[in-house]
């Protein structure tokens, strides 16, 4: 079933490459996960693996089967659009949620109202 | 447009959302044989009738140049902001004090361009769209890396909330 040494050296290296370079990107985000300190921070963290990490391994899995079956291959194309697209609106879902949360339990934390910062810069 | 094709408008409501579905189906199946295109043709027929029931505004997209500089923008920022929440996360913990609320007044009003604007903003590693006034245009952020408010509100309104009613106002 494997069909690596079939790759030639040349696509082997830009494939090998893409994977690497996107699975590191997504470890990025993971440890961000983990090591950033207040859930709003944390959220940001998942769109590393969500944009270049994913945009990273689906190049490289467009190039590795393109070479291997000689015909270009592009279905790929929609994991990216499906994650591109579902990834935020979770993030937005879970942000406004805790928000709304944090509002009711009046966590200090959060501004009580939209336009904190606005009234903050006109003073 | 909408009479010259009254009865294809009433078989198929939404065309081009038809076609699309119908590709997406084709390229997941990795074949053009008749079959697929059958089965592909029914189940994008039958949710372009349940798409009906949700009854949406119609949407008029315009400059397609716009779009494709938006495009080009968005990867641009989408690589710059991956580099830079990279550098806040392994640099440690103390950086992410700096994260933070912030609003900004927006003039965009289309519903379709603050749905873009919104994956736009949410997608791009460091800024979170959390919660859109429509009756007052504010927007409320939060940006993990918020030293410069102004900055950040110059590059959502310069940078994308221009174009963005260039293509959908």
């Amino acid at each position: 079933m494997s069909n690596a040494p079939l790759l030639p050296l040349w696509a082997a290296i830009l494939v090998g490459t893409l994977v690497v370079l996107g699975a590191a990107i997504a470890l990025i985000g993971s440890i961000g996960l983990l090591r950033l300190n207040s859930f709003y921070a944390r959220v940001h963290a998942p769109t590393l693996g969500a944009t270049l990490g994913v945009g990273g391994i689906l190049i490289g899995s467009m190039v590795c089967f393109s070479v291997l079956q000689s015909r270009p291959l592009i279905h790929e194309v929609l994991i990216a659009l499906f994650v591109t697209i579902t990834t935020p609106v979770t993030l937005m879902l879970l942000a406004r949620a805790s928000l709304h949360r944090d509002r009711v339990e009046g966590n200090p934390e959060v501004p009580q109202s939209d336009l904190a910062s606005l009234e903050r810069r006109d003073g | 447009m909408n009479r010259p094709s009254g009865l294809l408008r009433r078989v198929v409501p939404f065309p081009l959302l038809f076609l699309a579905l119908l590709a997406m189906w084709l390229l997941l199946q990795q074949s053009l044989a008749p079959g697929h295109i059958v089965l592909g043709s029914l189940v994008a027929l039958g949710a372009t009738w349940v798409m009906t029931a949700l009854d949406p505004q119609p949407a008029r997209l315009k400059r397609p140049t716009a779009m494709l500089r938006l495009a080009l923008r968005v990867l641009v920022d989408v690589f710059r902001s991956n580099l830079a929440v990279g550098t806040i996360i392994l640099r440690g913990n103390r950086h992410s004090d700096h994260a933070g609320f912030m609003t900004v007044q927006l003039d965009l009003r289309n519903e379709y361009g603050l749905a873009v604007l919104a994956i736009i903003l949410t997608c791009t590693p460091g800024t979170l769209w959390v919660n859109h006034d429509p009756t007052r245009g504010t927007l409320l952020l939060h940006v993990l890396d918020l030293v410069d408010e102004q900055s950040w509100i110059d590059l959502i309104k310069h940078r994308y909330e221009r174009l963005l009613m260039e293509i959908f106002e």
